[in-house]
C-alpha cells in the first residue's frame, strides 16, 4: 500500500474527529474508525510507519493521527494471519 | 414572504384532493395487482356516503364520483375522456346518468356522490344519448378498425361496441381530420392526430402525472387537436418521452412504435425497473418471450402507474447484437478471447483464483458486487468471497455513490436508509433538494415533487448549478442556495447556525428523542461565529440573507423534508454533509412521521439492496460488522465455514494493493469500473497489473477489456430475483424470458463457488431470500410469498412489523437516541490554482443511464449521443471558446477532449459534464481524493484547466487504439465448436 495515501486518508480522518471537545474521545474516535474500516495489511502498513524516522514519508501525519495510533497501537495491529 | 404551514396536511392525507381529517391509508383493499380502472381517482375521507346505483347501496368516501362508486360494485358507466389515474374532466358526455328527482344527465365522472342519491346508469333515453355522441365521434374517426394497431385494445371500440353503434347518419364526406399526417419523429411513439378524438388525457397526463405541460390543445372547436410545445414535432418540443400520454391514450393516436410494428401483447408479468434507484413497478407486455411493451404497474408502490423515457422505452438494449451470450476465457488481455463451455470457463476462473491465492496468500483476491443486480445475487457474491474465497475483500459499486449515506445515517440515527416513503412528499410543505437533479435521475419521483410544488409546497434548492426545478414554468424554487463546489458542509453549517442562534430549534423533539450530551456540543459548535452565514457566505457564495431565509422556511414548515443525492455524498466531506443533513432533521424535529425526514435518491436501482446484503468489506447482511462475534457466529453457522473477524479491502482500496502487488484476481459482477471510477489512468494501471479478473456482464463493457474471463450475465427480463428501492421497498424482479446465455446470474455465482469447493445449493431466488431473512433481522417477515401477496414490502419487515416499515424511526431513533455529530467544514484538497483555475463537477442526465453500457444502446442516444462540457459564458469567452468547440480539460490527473455546450445554468468559475460515454474519459480528469471516512470519491469536485484544442486527447487516441484492439480480439474469438450448453 502507498504510505503516504494511508497516512493522508488518515489524516483526514483526523481532521474530522479533531473538532470535537473531548480530545480522548476524539483519538478513541480515530483509532476506532481505522480499526473498523481499513484492511489489516493497511493497518500494518500505517502502523509501520510510526516507527519510521521523521520525514521519511512525503506525507507528513498530523499530530493527532500519530497520537491516536500510538495510543491504541495494540488494539490496532491485526492478529498474525 | 410568508412561511406559514400550508393548509390541511396537519390533519388530512395531504393528498390536497379530499376532505378526510386523519391520516388515512391511501391504498383501498384492491390487491396490488388490480389493474382495472375505476375512471376516477380514489378519495379518502372519514366521511362514509351510502347511495344507491341502480338498485344496488354502495358507501364510499365522501368526495368519490358517481363513476367511480358505479365501478367499485362492477358497474361500468361509459366513458373516453375519464381514466382513473387523473382528475375528471367531463368532456366526452358518454358518461352521463340519470339521477332519480334530478333534471337532466349529469356526467357521473364529474358529480361526486351524496348520500341517499338513487343513480340509474342505463336507461332508453342514456342508450340514445350516448349513441348519438359516439355517432358524431366516429364521423371524424377512420374506419379501419382491422389494420389499426390499437386494434384489442381501443376504448373507442369498446365505446362504439357498447353503445350499440350501428350506422353513421352523417356519412364521412363532411370536414375530417382522416387525412392528417402523423408525426413520427420520437423512436418510441407515433402520434396519429387522424385517430384523435380531442379527449385531452394526453394533455392531462402531461400535466398532472408528468408535470411537463408539454402538450397542449390548439385550435377550438372542430380545429382542435393536440400540440407539443408550440405546435412542434414530438422530438423538436419539450416533451420528455416519459409515455404517460401514450398510456392515457384511449386510442391509436398515441402508440408505441414496438405495438404498430408487432401486434398487442398476449400475456404480461409484474417485474420491477432496472435503472433508477426509485425502482418502478412495470408490467411486461409480451407474446411468448418478446417484449411487446413496457407499462407502468398502476399500483406500484413507488410510481403509482408512472414511469420515464428509460424505464418504460428503453429496454431494447436486453436483446441488442451486442450481448455476449457464451462464455470467454483469454491468458492474457492482448491474446484473442475464446469461447469455451460454462464448465471450463468456470473451472479456469476457479483454478485462477486458487492459484493466485496459493502464490500470494488467502487476501489476494476478492469480488465486487452490482447494484444492477438483484440482492440474491449480491449476497450470493459477498457470500462467495467471504466463505469460498476466505477473506472479506468484497465491496459494491455504492462504494463510490451513497456510502456515505451509509456511514453518515448509521451513526446519526441508527439505519443506512432513507426514512420515508416517495409517497410521503405529498404531505411536505417545505422541500429541500440538496446536491440532486431529480427530473434527470430520479424522473418519476421528481413528478411526485412537482405535483406538490404545484400544490403549493416551497422548494429550496441547494445545487452549483441552475437544475430544472430552480426556475421551470411551473415549478419554481423559493431559493436556490448557488454553492460552489465542496461547499456543502459550510452551508449546512450555516442552515444550523441560524436555526440554533433564531431559536427556530424544536427542543422538546430533541430533548424527548436525541443524546443530550452529544447535542449540546453540536449546538454550541453551530453557534460559533464562523458558521454564521455571513462568515461562510465568502467561502459557498450563497449570500447570507438568501441562506437565513432558507433556514428560517424550513424550520418553521409544518413539515420539513430533504431530499438529496450523489451532490451530497461524492466530497471528501461526504459523510460529513450526510451527518450534517440529518443533525438538521433532528433540530427541526422533521423526522419520524409522513412528510418529513431525510431522503436519499440513490442512483442504480439496487444501491440500498446491495448495501443491505452485505456488500461492504466490513459489514455483513443488515449492516453489522464482521468485527461482532455474535453475528459473525450466526453467518458460521448457517454457512458451514469460518469467517475472518477482519475487514476486507474496500474498491480504491483494491486498486492501491493491487498496483502493489499484493491484490491479484478480482470477480466483478455487474460493474463497469473502468468507465465509473475515478482516476482512469490509477483504475487501468491496477488492472493491467493484476492476473486473474472475471467480469459477469450482459456485454464487453471497458473493464472487461481487462478481463481474462467473461461469464456472460443476463438482463432484468432473463431472471427471478428482488431489488430494493430508496425507499427500502423490496419488489419482485420476474423473469420474462429465458437466459440469452443459459445461466441467470445467480446460477453463475453458484456454479463459481462449487467450483472453488464451496457448495452452494440453491434452485430458485426465493430460497436465497429465506437465507437473507433467517440471517437479517430487517428481513425477518421478507418472502416471495408475502412479496406477492403485498406486492412490494419496505423493510424493516419483521415480527414487529409484518407488512413493512414505509417510515422509519417514528417513536424512537433506530440507535434509541438520535445522535448530533459536529460536522466542521474543511476545505476539499482539491482546490483551485493558477493552473487549474475552474471547478469540474459531474451528473447525468434524463435520456442516459451511468455508464450508458444499456442506454447507449437504445433510440434514447437520439436525446443524448455525447457527453459535453458546459461551460459558464464569462469562463468561455475568456477562454476563447464559442458553443460547440472542441476543448480540452486537463486536471492533475490527466486530461480529456469534449464539446463545449455554453450556458448559463453554470455559474463563472464551475464546469460540468455527464459521464455516459466512455470516449468522452470524464474520469480521466477525476482525481482520487475520497470522503474520509468511506473513500466514496469525490466526483464532484476537479480542478481543472478548460482550453480549445484541435484534436482528441493523449488519453483518447490511446482509448481509441485500445478499445479497436480489444473489439478486434472480440471480433476475431476463437468461436466455440459446439454450443456451450448448460
Amino acid at each position: 500500500m502507498d504510505d503516504n495515501n494511508l497516512i493522508d486518508m488518515a489524516n483526514r480522518i483526523g481532521d474530522f474527529f479533531e473538532s470535537m471537545p473531548d480530545h480522548e474521545e476524539a483519538l478513541t474516535g480515530i483509532a476506532d474508525h481505522i480499526r473498523r474500516f481499513w484492511e489489516p495489511r493497511m493497518r500494518r502498513a500505517i502502523l509501520a510507519t510510526l516507527d519510521l524516522p521523521d520525514g521519511s514519508t512525503e506525507v507528513a501525519m498530523s499530530g493527532i493521527v500519530r497520537e491516536a495510533l500510538v495510543r491504541h497501537r495494540q488494539a490496532l495491529t491485526p492478529a498474525a494471519a | 414572504m410568508s412561511t406559514m404551514p400550508l393548509p390541511s396536511p396537519a390533519g388530512g392525507c395531504g393528498s390536497g384532493s379530499c376532505a378526510c381529517k386523519t391520516q388515512a391509508e391511501l391504498r383501498t383493499a384492491r390487491g396490488p395487482f388490480d389493474d382495472t380502472d375505476y375512471g376516477t381517482p380514489l378519495r379518502h375521507s372519514d366521511v362514509a356516503v351510502t347511495l344507491e346505483i341502480d338498485g344496488q347501496p354502495i358507501t364510499v368516501p365522501a368526495g368519490t364520483s358517481v363513476m367511480r362508486a358505479a365501478a367499485e360494485i362492477g358497474v361500468n358507466i361509459p366513458k373516453l375522456c375519464a381514466t382513473d389515474s387523473l382528475e375528471p374532466f367531463g368532456s366526452c358526455r358518454l358518461c352521463l346518468v340519470e339521477i332519480e328527482g334530478r333534471r337532466g344527465y349529469p356526467a357521473s365522472c364529474t358529480t361526486p356522490v351524496e348520500a341517499g342519491m338513487k343513480i340509474n346508469t342505463q336507461t332508453p333515453r342514456l342508450q340514445t344519448l350516448r349513441r348519438n355522441v359516439m355517432e358524431l365521434y366516429i364521423s371524424d374517426h377512420p374506419l379501419d378498425c382491422l389494420t389499426c394497431p390499437a386494434n384489442g385494445d381501443c376504448e373507442l371500440q369498446d365505446m362504439a361496441g357498447v353503445t350499440g353503434l350501428r350506422e353513421v347518419r352523417y356519412g364521412f364526406d363532411g370536414a375530417n381530420h382522416l387525412k392528417d399526417q402523423k408525426d413520427e419523429s420520437n423512436p418510441y411513439f407515433t402520434y396519429d392526430p387522424s385517430k384523435c378524438i380531442v379527449c385531452n388525457r394526453c394533455v392531462r397526463a402531461c400535466e398532472e402525472t408528468q408535470g411537463t405541460f408539454a402538450l397542449t390543445i390548439s385550435g377550438r372547436g372542430f380545429e382542435s387537436r393536440v400540440a407539443a410545445s408550440e405546435s412542434q414535432s414530438f422530438m423538436g418540443s419539450e416533451c420528455v418521452s416519459c409515455g404517460a400520454c401514450v398510456a392515457a391514450c384511449p386510442t391509436a393516436t398515441l402508440q408505441e412504435k414496438s405495438v404498430i410494428s408487432l401486434g398487442q401483447p398476449e400475456h404480461s408479468i409484474v417485474t420491477t425497473c432496472a435503472y433508477c434507484g426509485v425502482g418502478c413497478s412495470l408490467k411486461a407486455e409480451m407474446k411468448g418471450s418478446q417484449v411487446i411493451r413496457m407499462v407502468p404497474q398502476k399500483n406500484g408502490g413507488a410510481n403509482e402507474g408512472h414511469a420515464c423515457v428509460k424505464g418504460r422505452f428503453a429496454w431494447g438494449y436486453a436483446t441488442h447484437k451486442d450481448r455476449i451470450t457464451k462464455p470467454m476465457i483469454r491468458a492474457k488481455i492482448t491474446d484473442p478471447w475464446r469461447e469455451v463451455s460454462w464448465d471450463e470457463a468456470i473451472g479456469y476462473a476457479a483454478s485462477e483464483f486458487r492459484r493466485i491465492q496459493a502464490r500470494h496468500g488467502r487476501d489476494s483476491i476478492g469480488g465486487i458486487t452490482s447494484s444492477r443486480c438483484t440482492n440474491e445475487e449480491t449476497y450470493l457474491v459477498q457470500k462467495l468471497v467471504r466463505a469460498a474465497f476466505g477473506n472479506n475483500n468484497v465491496d459494491t459499486c455504492a462504494r463510490v455513490c451513497h456510502s456515505p449515506t451509509g456511514y453518515g445515517l448509521k451513526t446519526t440515527i441508527g439505519e443506512s436508509a432513507g426514512t420515508q416513503t416517495f409517497a410521503s412528499v405529498e404531505k411536505s410543505d417545505v422541500i429541500v433538494v440538496i446536491g440532486a437533479n431529480p427530473t434527470d435521475g430520479h424522473p418519476v419521483f421528481a413528478s411526485r415533487l412537482k405535483r406538490r410544488l404545484r400544490e403549493g409546497a416551497k422548494l429550496i434548492v441547494v445545487d452549483p448549478r441552475v437544475i430544472d426545478l430552480v426556475d421551470g414554468p411551473h415549478v419554481k424554487a423559493i431559493h436556490h442556495l448557488q454553492l460552489r463546489p465542496g461547499t456543502n458542509v459550510a452551508v449546512i453549517n450555516a442552515l444550523a447556525h441560524v436555526i440554533v442562534t433564531e431559536g427556530l430549534l424544536d427542543e422538546a423533539f430533541v430533548a424527548e428523542r436525541c443524546e443530550t450530551r452529544a447535542f449540546e456540543q453540536w449546538r454550541d459548535f453551530v453557534s460559533l461565529p464562523e458558521n454564521a452565514p455571513e462568515a461562510t457566505a465568502e467561502i459557498t457564495g450563497v449570500p447570507a440573507a438568501d441562506l437565513r431565509d432558507a433556514a428560517r422556511i424550513y424550520a418553521r414548515a409544518h413539515n420539513g423534508a430533504i431530499y438529496y443525492g450523489l451532490g451530497v455524498t461524492e466530497h471528501s466531506q461526504g459523510s460529513t454533509m450526510v451527518m450534517g443533513i440529518a443533525n438538521l432533521a433532528m433540530a427541526t424535529g422533521n423526522i419520524g412521521r409522513e412528510g418529513v425526514g431525510v431522503n436519499p435518491l440513490r442512483g442504480q436501482n439496487n444501491v440500498q439492496g446491495s448495501c443491505d446484503m452485505g456488500s461492504f468489506p466490513h459489514e455483513l447482511p443488515g449492516y453489522r460488522h464482521i468485527g461482532d462475534p455474535i453475528v459473525r457466529g450466526q453467518f458460521e453457522d448457517a454457512w458451514s465455514v469460518t469467517l475472518q473477524p477482519e475487514p476486507g479491502l474496500r474498491i480504491p482500496n483494491m486498486f492501491d494493493a493491487a498496483v502493489h502487488g499484493t491484490f491479484l484476481g478480482l470477480y466483478c459482477q455487474g460493474e463497469d469500473i473502468v468507465q465509473s471510477d475515478p482516476n482512469t489512468h490509477h483504475v487501468s494501471a491496477a488492472l493491467s497489473a493484476m492476473e486473474c479478473i472475471v467480469v459477469q456482464d450482459i456485454f464487453l463493457n471497458e473493464t472487461a477489456k481487462f478481463a481474462h474471463v467473461l461469464l456472460p450475465g443476463s438482463s432484468f427480463l432473463e431472471k427471478d430475483g428482488t431489488f430494493t428501492n430508496a425507499e427500502r421497498r423490496i419488489s419482485r424482479v420476474r423473469k420474462v424470458m429465458a437466459p440469452l446465455a443459459g445461466y441467470a446470474d445467480w446460477e453463475v455465482t453458484v456454479l463459481l463457488s462449487r467450483a472453488l469447493g464451496y457448495e452452494m445449493n440453491y434452485t430458485h431466488p426465493s430460497q436465497i431470500m429465506d437465507e437473507i431473512a433467517r440471517l437479517t433481522p430487517t428481513f425477518h417477515g421478507v418472502s416471495y410469498k408475502k412479496l406477492d401477496e403485498l406486492g412490494s414490502i419496505q423493510w424493516p419487515c419483521n415480527e414487529a412489523a409484518p407488512d413493512g416499515t414505509p417510515t422509519m424511526h417514528i417513536d424512537t431513533f433506530v440507535r434509541g437516541k438520535g445522535k448530533f455529530v459536529i460536522t466542521k467544514f474543511i476545505a476539499t484538497p482539491e482546490k483551485v490554482t493558477r493552473k487549474f483555475p475552474l471547478l469540474l463537477t459531474t451528473g447525468r442526465i434524463l435520456s442516459q443511464y451511468n455508464v450508458g453500457a444499456q442506454t447507449r444502446r437504445t433510440e434514447n442516444v437520439r436525446w443524448h449521443d455525447e457527453d459535453r462540457l458546459e461551460i459558464h459564458p464569462h469562463d468561455a469567452e475568456d477562454r476563447g471558446i464559442k458553443m460547440d468547440d472542441w476543448v480540452g480539460i486537463e486536471s492533475r490527473a490527466g486530461q480529456t477532449v469534449l464539446r463545449a455546450k455554453i450556458t448559463e445554468r453554470m455559474q463563472p468559475g464551475v464546469v460540468y459534464t455527464t459521464f455516459h460515454f466512455p470516449e468522452s474519459g470524464a474520469n480521466v480528469i477525476t482525481t482520487e481524493s475520497s470522503d474520509w471516512a468511506t473513500n466514496c470519491p469525490e466526483y464532484k469536485v476537479t480542478a481543472v484547466q478548460v482550453s480549445p484544442v484541435e484534436q482528441p486527447s493523449a488519453w483518447q487516441q490511446e482509448y481509441s487504439r485500445f478499445n479497436e484492439e480489444q473489439l478486434d480480439l472480440l471480433k476475431h474469438r476463437e468461436l466455440a465448436t459446439t454450443a456451450p450448453g448448460k
